[in-house]
């Protein structure tokens, strides 16, 4: 009996009992993932072709976003306030250290990119995925030349926004570096 | 059983720490110790009062009401539910508090664990959610829910707490606020589904790949980025939540759950799991689940919950009515492993006992703690501090100031100024039993 048990203890414990898992994912084609594949990497690998201007984006801005993010993006009463409220993106306020609430776009993001993947991910809150990537990079232009991030007459694309230099880009410590991948 | 003290300095023996706390023995298990406690006109009968005449109440005389087939709460515990931050639902977050003050054990009921939706609670149909494994991978994969429920599956405790819950603590003054505004914003429950390192190891995961990005199927795609590591750890894809399929608000049907690590990373109706060389730096890591620090850089990447704990009852609300004996309940865990010990003050930290730790004790999950405590209507500061196995500890108020710092002016309640406030809470009680928050 000893000895079975043994046995069975070492068919578990081996490399080919561990691999014995259901299998049960199925393939999916490129075309079918990039549907999906929506994220943008911080460094601006996965934009996609197209482009847009702040004068192309001021329009789409109005019409879509300042419901939520006021006029030009400087945020609603509530926000300013400091009510709960959808947050404030464009700002002069100085970042001030402990106070999370004095962080913007301008002031705090690391990277430009990824606000182009936040916006056609997520917005317009209400309407998601609903952007052309021709207006996200309208907005994403809008946005980075009222923080005056960018030459208001730049011509945002994925060489453009990847080359957007974040005046915060260096502002951060990770928490945890042991568990940071090297 | 041998004793040092003789009977009639039981209840001596018994005060472990100042202002009243009793040892965590003296109302747990040991009877002798208890009657010895109780003998010395602290119980009940300290109250000098006759129980009123016992009689036959009118629910024992009539039929009852008839079995619905998913039950729901009394009609009298109408009041153990969450607090909602955004009632109306206007066009921004929805947050919902647990209410810990009215709860027992270690296990949050499903109906009141606490949630954030972002861009409301989306209805998913089960039979038409996918999950898709790719990236950095061998074979991009697709996984039905059917599929996944013929993988092995595994259950364990974990509480979920939101990188945001404690924040009132930033403030300069003790917000005047319970305990469910102060700490609702976590909740603990059994976690039934296929471990990620499972699925992740069947698409083959390429040499390269270091993080993995994981993306939620409701309006905002909400994405977080996650070390590989703690993916082949203890991450699951949980499809039950105390043992019932989970909650809509909580990720139906499935959610990536990453025991003790930042609620905003277990990512609700996970729909999508791709491995990558780099972090995503996503709105939610590059803004949102920041901790902006005192000389100018922030913290980001803050996985670990580290360990906490607070008093549950009494807590801010819960008034005490009477002098005399009572039980100190409360939560304690830690994002790092398993809770080891849990000290309790009632003189604001100038003495210490030992609580008593409900088993068994589970790693990551809610610990509830105890301990006899004995009012005798003199101010007092209850303070509970926390150790893990990792040999983490609460910082005290002091220690929490001088590394995170604090807020210039008191914040709402409802702010978000920064995260992972671990500090030892502390509530007040005044010589009339009304118990409130305090600093000490």
């Amino acid at each position: 009996m000893r000895k079975l048990l043994a046995l069975c203890w070492m068919v578990m414990a081996s490399p080919a009992f561990a691999a014995e898992t259901p299998h049960l994912g199925k393939p999916v084609s490129a075309s079918d993932m990039a549907r999906w594949d929506i994220d943008i990497s911080r460094d601006g690998k996965w934009l996609p072709p197209g482009d847009g201007t702040a004068a192309q984006g001021a329009p789409i801005f109005a019409a879509k976003c300042a419901v939520c993010h006021g006029d030009g993006g400087r945020g609603t009463d509530a926000a300013h306030k400091g009510q709960p409220a959808p947050p404030v993106l464009v700002s002069d306020v100085k970042f001030k250290p402990i106070d999370g609430s004095t962080t913007t776009i301008a002031n705090f993001w690391p990277y430009a990119p990824p606000l182009f993947g936040y916006i056609r991910a997520a917005m317009p809150w209400n309407e998601p995925r609903s952007l052309s990537d021709h207006e996200v990079y309208a907005l994403t232009a809008y946005i980075l030349a009222e923080s005056k991030l960018i030459d208001p007459k730049l011509v945002l694309n994925a060489k453009t926004l990847a080359q957007v230099k974040m005046p915060n880009r260096d502002g951060f410590l990770p928490r945890f570096p042991e568990l940071m991948p090297k | 059983m041998k004793r040092k003290n003789p009977p009639d300095k039981q209840d001596e023996m018994e005060q472990v720490a100042g202002n009243g706390l009793l040892h965590r023995r003296a109302l747990l298990g040991n009877t002798m110790m208890a009657a010895g406690v109780l003998g010395s006109g602290l119980g009940p009968g300290a109250t000098g009062a006759a129980a009123e005449p016992l009689t036959e109440p009118q629910w024992g005389l009539e039929i009852g009401e008839n079995t619905p087939p998913y039950q729901t709460p009394s009609p009298f515990a109408k009041n153990v539910v969450r607090t909602l931050a955004n009632p109306k639902f206007e066009p921004r977050s929805s947050l919902s508090r647990t209410p810990h003050h009215l709860l027992e054990g270690s296990i949050t009921p499903n109906g009141v664990h606490f949630t954030i939706n972002h861009t409301g609670i989306p209805l998913i149909d089960p039979a038409k959610h996918k999950l898709l494994i790719h990236g950095l991978v061998k074979q991009p994969q697709v996984f039905t829910i059917d599929a996944l429920l013929r993988y092995p599956l595994h259950s364990r405790p974990a509480f979920v707490e939101c990188g945001g819950n404690s924040a009132p603590l930033f403030s300069p003054k003790p917000i005047q606020a319970d305990l469910q505004a102060l700490h609702g914003l976590s909740s603990c429950a059994e976690w039934t589904g296929v471990k990620l390192s499972i699925l992740l190891q069947e698409c083959g995961i390429d040499p390269s790949a270091k993080w993995i990005i994981a993306e939620g199927g409701d309006a905002p795609h909400l994405m977080r980025s996650v070390p590989l590591s703690k993916g082949l750890d203890d991450a699951m894809i949980a499809l039950f939540q105390n043992g019932e399929p989970l909650m809509p608000g909580n990720g139906f049907p499935m959610r990536l759950l990453l025991p003790g690590w930042e609620g905003n990373l277990n990512i609700k109706f996970v729909r999508r799991i791709k491995l990558t060389a780099d972090p995503a730096m996503s709105f939610w890591e590059s803004q949102v689940y920041t901790e902006p620090m005192p000389k100018g850089k922030s913290y980001n990447f803050t996985f670990i919950n580290e360990v906490k704990s607070f008093i549950t009852r009494p807590s801010p609300g819960m008034d005490l009515k009477q002098r005399g004996i009572y039980e100190l309940s409360g939560i304690a865990y830690s994002g790092r492993g398993k809770i080891t010990k849990v000290m309790v003050s009632a003189d604001g930290g100038k003495s210490w006992a030992e609580a008593a730790l409900q088993g068994p004790v589970q790693s990551k999950a809610f610990t509830r703690f105890r301990l006899p405590w004995r009012w005798n209507g003199s101010p007092a500061i209850l303070q509970s501090r926390a150790w893990d196995d990792q040999g983490a500890f609460q910082p005290t108020r002091a220690a929490f100031v001088a590394e995170r710092s604090q807020l210039d002016s008191e914040p709402p309640v409802t702010a978000f100024r920064n995260h992972h406030a671990n500090v030892i809470t502390s509530w007040a009680v005044s010589s009339s039993g009304k118990v409130v928050h305090t600093y000490a």
